[in-house]
């Protein structure tokens, strides 16, 4: 019965869809009808082929791990898509020949750098948060994910998003606020599938055997909830029309600054913090095979680490429009929040404590602890940017970027490669990774990678902003923008190679997972029922 | 501690760590988002801020397609180097109608908050066909493509409609007589009284790609040459903090 319901459903999104493209505005949003349309059509059809087929038994008793392995090979494939946009942008900003005449502006440094920053941010990242996080609560919870198929709604509903965003940045469907660009009836999707996410990770807690909730789950709770709130908030727009991409978002000028800016620091609070600290707190003891070094440390910067973030976004509008007192909050918490965020780095790095030889032996736990000291790093110079006088150096300069990459590259690309290279063996029930010298050329690569990345990106910056506010003995300019601009390319060729090493990294690392899942020896015995505390 | 035994309670219920979390996100968000709605002095008091005409909304919105905002910011600080450079600080009464803000994080190119009358219209156009020819030292991509798109602001009326539900203060008239607006500001043969007495005398009526007909390219240099060119800065005094 319910097989009917459904193809009446997918039946008439699919006319709907028709519909829509017929009578669209714009190219990205009938590019978007016709891939909306095909996806409709093609579920109509696969529910009709299986309608009134005998039913497979439901598998109950062990874990839910299909959807993570299609997790990790999403986040493998997405990493390189970003990773390869990435370095192609870095190149168009020191050759502008690269922003071809043939592609009509399709493919300008504009339109692409958004596709990089949320194939990143949201492809690769993402893919590694939702795939991790149904791993990590079914061993700590001892329990099946809950929901049945709604796992694998999730990861396909999440994929969706992603081409749908990233088609739209190249037709010139976006919002322009940044980290949030997709328009209006993305967001809207991304909503219905982030509350799905919220109930399966949630339901699976609750269904828990283990008395207590473990502490990575306390994370990646904490970032489930605060993306929705603030993916919400800051979206709020009114479609110019049903048939059109083109919204308005219903804040104005000072105000959608702000809530821009709290919403785009706590994506990088959130997102690309507190739920990759849930990776850490998993998966860094299970390397390292050590317990979570302080169970007190963990409860203390978990609190004041949620509680602090969310004000520090104001550190982004200094000596601008915006009132004082709020970007004075912003500075004075984003100080603070220095604290907590060392208190997670002394809790993965202490973890070691006992194990520090396996460094030289295992170069999967090395990835991990060096993402954690990255961590580290880019915790210290977030804070120390965001105080007043040195933002009236960095802002508007490459510094940002480079801060941001170190905490990018290092941190949470590190992280997801030490949780691939450790998942992959036991996903795939192989005894151990195809060749574990090829992590350490991935390993290296990426280091030296991000080192030419921050070190050359440090040097603009801080060169940039002192010849914007050089003046002579008269008291005039010495340096015209473009003089500025002419100076820094040789670091932007520099940051370029740093980009084309850690992407050959990443392609090493797709081999050696590819090879482990074809070549290495099977694990014997290989035992998948719940376990509790795995 | 004897208070971090207490912890146990969150820790073995999911719906209380969930809402618990909740709370705790909040708070900062609405101590610094809230009181910018109804503190008085969050936008100063000025003369000569009006909604944008609609060829300019139009130019805005290829701005904002475009990604112009990913290199180029609009908001000058109150520095002496910024001020030199650029012009006055930027104001928040100057974004007031700006839904959404594009004061921009990165200066890839240079402040565009002021850039409006500073360079001829035929200057735009043959820097936004290409750059490097103009400025050797830009990395700017070629927008040409602009030159070649026509417009004929079918939907604009929509657009302002929408912009009017948000609060800007498009009037039923302005909304009504949005598409005659559009195409009369690029065509000064035309009977352009209307958009004067509707968006003001200061309003540049020109055909500003020399084409005869309205194209992506002229939305976009109307949109540009009104940038930082509203506020009569004669009459404006700035508090002394806020």
């Amino acid at each position: 019965m319910s097989n009917y319901l459904k193809l009446i459903g997918l039946g008439v999104l699919t006319v709907f869809f028709m519909i829509a493209a017929g009578y669209a505005r714009d190219l990205a949003y009938q590019t978007h009808a016709v891939i909306l349309m095909l996806v409709a059509a093609g579920l109509f059809l696969h529910t009709l082929r299986n309608t009134d087929e005998p039913r497979l038994p439901v598998a109950t008793g062990d874990y839910f791990d299909s959807v993570v392995r299609a997790g990790v090979i999403a986040t493998s494939f997405w990493g390189v898509a970003g990773f390869l946009v990435g370095t192609f942008i870095a190149f168009q900003l020191a050759f502008p020949v690269l922003n071809f005449d043939w592609s009509e502006g399709y493919a300008n440094f504009g339109r692409l750098r958004p596709l990089h920053t949320s194939a990143v941010i949201f492809a690769f990242g993402g893919n590694a948060l939702i795939a991790t996080s149904f791993y990590v609560v079914q061993r700590t919870s001892a329990a099946r994910l809950w929901g049945g198929n709604l796992a694998w709604f999730v990861f396909w509903g999440y994929q969706l998003f992603i081409v749908l965003a990233a088609t739209g940045y190249l037709l010139g469907g976006t919002q322009s606020k940044e980290y949030a660009e997709p328009e209006w009836y993305i967001d809207l999707w991304l909503t219905v599938v982030w509350v799905a996410y919220l109930a399966v990770f949630l339901g699976t807690i609750i269904k828990r055997k283990e008395p207590h909730i473990y502490v990575a789950n306390w994370f990646y709770l904490a970032f489930i909830v605060t993306v929705a709130m603030l993916h919400v908030v800051n979206n709020l727009t009114i479609p110019v029309s049903i048939w059109g991409s083109k919204s308005v978002i219903i804040w104005p000028g000072v105000q959608d600054a702000m809530v821009q800016w709290w919403y785009g620091h706590n994506a990088v609070g959130f997102f690309l913090t507190a739920g990759f600290l849930g990776m850490m707190y998993y998966f860094i003891p299970k390397q390292a095979e050590r317990p979570v070094y302080s169970y007190k440390l963990s409860i203390i910067h978990f609190w004041a680490l949620i509680f602090l973030y969310i004000w520090a976004g104001p550190h982004h509008l200094h000596y601008t429009a915006l009132p004082d007192w709020a970007s004075t909050l912003g500075m004075v918490f984003s100080i603070v929040l220095w604290m907590p965020s060392w208190g997670g780095m002394i809790n993965g790095l202490m973890t070691l404590s006992g194990a520090w030889d396996k460094l030289r032996t295992d170069p999967v736990l090395r990835m991990l602890v060096i993402s954690v000291g990255f961590y580290g790093m880019s915790t210290f110079e977030g804070p120390m940017m965001s105080i007043r006088a040195v933002n009236s150096l960095s802002h508007y300069t490459d510094w940002t970027i480079g801060h941001v990459h170190s905490g990018a590259l290092g941190w949470n690309g590190m992280i997801t490669f030490g949780c691939l290279y450790y998942l992959t063996p036991v996903l795939w029930k192989r005894a151990g990774l195809y060749s574990l010298s090829l992590v350490s050329w991935h390993f290296w690569l990426a280091t030296i990678g991000i080192v030419l990345y921050a070190a050359s990106m440090w040097v603009t910056g801080i060169m940039e902003g002192l010849m914007w506010r050089e003046v002579d003995a008269n008291g005039f300019l010495v340096w015209s923008f473009a003089d500025t601009v002419a100076a820094k390319l040789p670091m932007y060729v520099m940051r370029g190679l740093g980009g084309v090493m850690y992407l050959s990294g990443s392609l090493i690392m797709c081999y050696n997972l590819w090879m482990t899942v074809r070549r290495a020896p099977a694990k014997e015995a290989s035992l998948s029922v719940a376990v509790p505390a795995e | 501690m004897a208070i971090l035994d207490k912890h146990k309670i969150l820790e073995t219920n999911a719906t209380l760590l969930l809402i618990c979390s909740f709370l705790v996100v909040t708070i900062g968000g609405l101590v610094q988002i809230t009181p910018l709605f109804y503190l008085e002095n969050t936008i100063e008091e000025v003369e000569g801020m009006r909604p944008y005409t609609p060829l300019e909304l139009a130019g805005r919105d290829i701005y904002i397609r475009e990604g112009c905002y990913v290199c180029h910011s609009q908001m000058i600080r109150p520095m002496r180097d910024e001020v030199e450079r650029y012009g006055h600080y930027s104001l928040a009464a100057e974004s007031m109608y700006d839904h959404p803000f594009q004061w921009g994080s990165k200066r890839t190119g240079p402040d565009l908050a002021r850039v409006g009358g500073r360079y001829s219209d035929e200057w735009h156009l043959d820097h936004l066909r290409d750059p490097q020819a103009v400025v050797p030292e830009s990395v700017m991509p070629k927008y040409d493509f602009l030159e070649r798109t026509r417009l004929d602001g079918e939907h604009i009326g929509d657009l302002l409609a929408t912009n009017a539900i948000v609060g800007v203060p498009y009037s039923d008239e302005m909304i009504a007589e949005a598409q005659r607006d559009f195409r009369a500001q690029a065509d000064p043969d035309s009977d352009y009284d209307g958009l004067l007495e509707r968006y003001g005398e200061a309003v540049n009526v020109r055909n500003f790609d020399g084409q005869p007909w309205v194209s992506e390219m002229d939305a976009l240099i109307a949109y540009l040459q009104m940038l930082g060119t509203l506020v009569d800065f004669s009459t404006f005094t700035p508090d002394a903090s806020r």
